[in-house]
């Protein structure tokens, strides 16, 4: 038998209005005990209200060596932005 | 002209720009970080252990408010780190068996033991301090998970700090009697403070990649200088004496110069000769070992519960 406890993922929100964020990893037994052991390890000074876990091996990531063919297309769509569409100064709350 | 993999890595880091998990990194900069990573945890599990010895003695329901959340907080600094460590690939059980058997070190400081309550106060204003003083720049550290553990245990260092000097403050404020007790306790800390910036700079040969890196961003030496000229005028404030008769303040830097330190203790201690190096690693083997079978019993109890679920699972779908 693995003598670690299983990895989880933490996830915290701060406060009500905005998103939950990764904050580190533990171990624990399961989820539940995930939450409680975040409890103690991530929010001994209020720093969340809401914790989701998800044990780290469902996690699927992105590659970092793929970036430049997965993210480039995005570099020349200038057009995208608002700053691409020429106004005259005048033109006012825009 | 193609870059290699080791070229495009350090123009990365020249930038400025962290390193994550996934990247691409020298497998010389992956152990350097797993070395360090898990001496700073192994550290702040150590950490505790002269401390604890205080907690149920504090004179005061206050004081031992404070220091039950300080020992606490370095537990948390050791969970932080070590989640920080194993996304470089290394499994959280071979640290703790490298801490175990005696492989891995950590931090000297800790095997000095905690003989008066003064200790607890001398430990939070130094030796937090010392840790303050090289923690902070490691929040600027190339590799991010490292850093963002960083940032969490900086915000939380300065309690420690101050809960440290308020102690000392009481003291050398209350009867002679207390005031000598934060003397001594200045007196036996100090210099292995001062120790846990590391060797000299020209016996550190490591610093220099380090830095390269953008691991480590100032030398120990460096680090040393700003702890001490700190740590002066914080004692003239307490009203104690830093045991060092060579101390002199350079009236053209605004720095002081300091007395020698004392390599050879450092490095008998280091070796695993000081004086608490054999009871802290029992103590830490003791505590882990007595834990096993609370680890146990929940796997069994979170292996039942998947168990009871399959098992229903199977009779809804029968
Ligand atoms: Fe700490
Ligand atoms: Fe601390």
């Amino acid at each position: 038998m693995n003598k670690n406890l299983p990895l989880y993922e933490i996830f915290i929100r701060s406060k009500n209005g905005l998103h939950h964020k990764h904050v580190g990893s533990l171990h624990a037994s399961d989820a539940q005990n995930a939450i409680m052991n975040a409890r103690d390890v991530y929010t001994r000074r209020q720093e969340g209200i809401s914790i989701w876990v998800i044990e780290s091996k469902d996690i699927t990531a992105s590659n970092p060596e793929d970036s430049d063919a997965f993210y480039a297309p995005a570099e020349d769509k200038v057009y995208r932005h608002p700053t691409f569409y020429d106004l005259p100064d005048e033109v006012k709350h825009m | 002209m193609e870059l290699s993999l080791e070229q495009k890595f350090q123009d990365k880091i020249d930038r400025d720009e962290r390193i994550e998990p996934r990247d691409w990194m020298p497998d010389s900069y992956r152990k350097t970080l797993v070395r360090q990573i898990s001496q700073h945890a192994h550290s702040e599990l150590v950490g505790m252990l002269p401390e604890g010895n205080w907690i149920s003695r504090a004179p005061s329901l206050r004081r031992k408010l404070g220091l039950m959340a300080k020992v606490q907080d370095e537990a948390g600094h050791g969970l932080y780190l070590y989640s920080a460590a194993e996304t470089l690939g290394v499994e959280r059980d071979t640290m703790f068996d490298q801490l175990h058997t005696g492989k891995a070190k950590y931090s000297s400081i800790f095997n000095y033991p905690t003989l008066t309550w003064a200790d607890i106060g001398a430990i939070g204003w130094l030796v937090d301090g010392a840790a303050i003083m090289n923690q902070v720049p490691l929040c600027r550290c190339s590799y991010g998970p490292y850093a963002r553990a960083m940032v969490r245990v900086c915000k939380e260092e300065s309690f420690h700090q101050r809960q440290g000097f308020e102690i000392m403050l009481t003291l050398c404020n209350g009867t002679p009697e207390q005031k000598a007790m934060a003397q001594d306790a200045l007196n036996r800390w100090w210099w292995p403070s001062l120790m846990m910036f590391g060797p000299n700079d020209a016996e550190s040969p490591n610093t220099k990649q380090s830095m390269a890196w953008n691991i480590k961003r100032f030398t120990n030496d460096e680090l040393r200088q700003r702890f001490v000229d700190m740590s002066v005028p914080q004692a003239a404030l307490l009203g104690i004496n830093i045991p060092d008769a060579d101390l002199k303040l350079d009236e053209e830097t605004g720095k002081y110069s300091f007395g020698e330190i004392n390599w050879d203790e450092f490095w008998q201690v280091v070796k695993g000769h000081g004086p608490c190096n054999k009871d802290r690693l029992a103590a830490r083997v003791k505590a882990h070992e007595d834990g096993a079978w609370v680890r146990e019993a929940a796997m069994a109890y979170a292996e039942k519960q998947e168990q009871k679920k399959l098992n229903t699972i199977a009779v809804k779908t029968a």
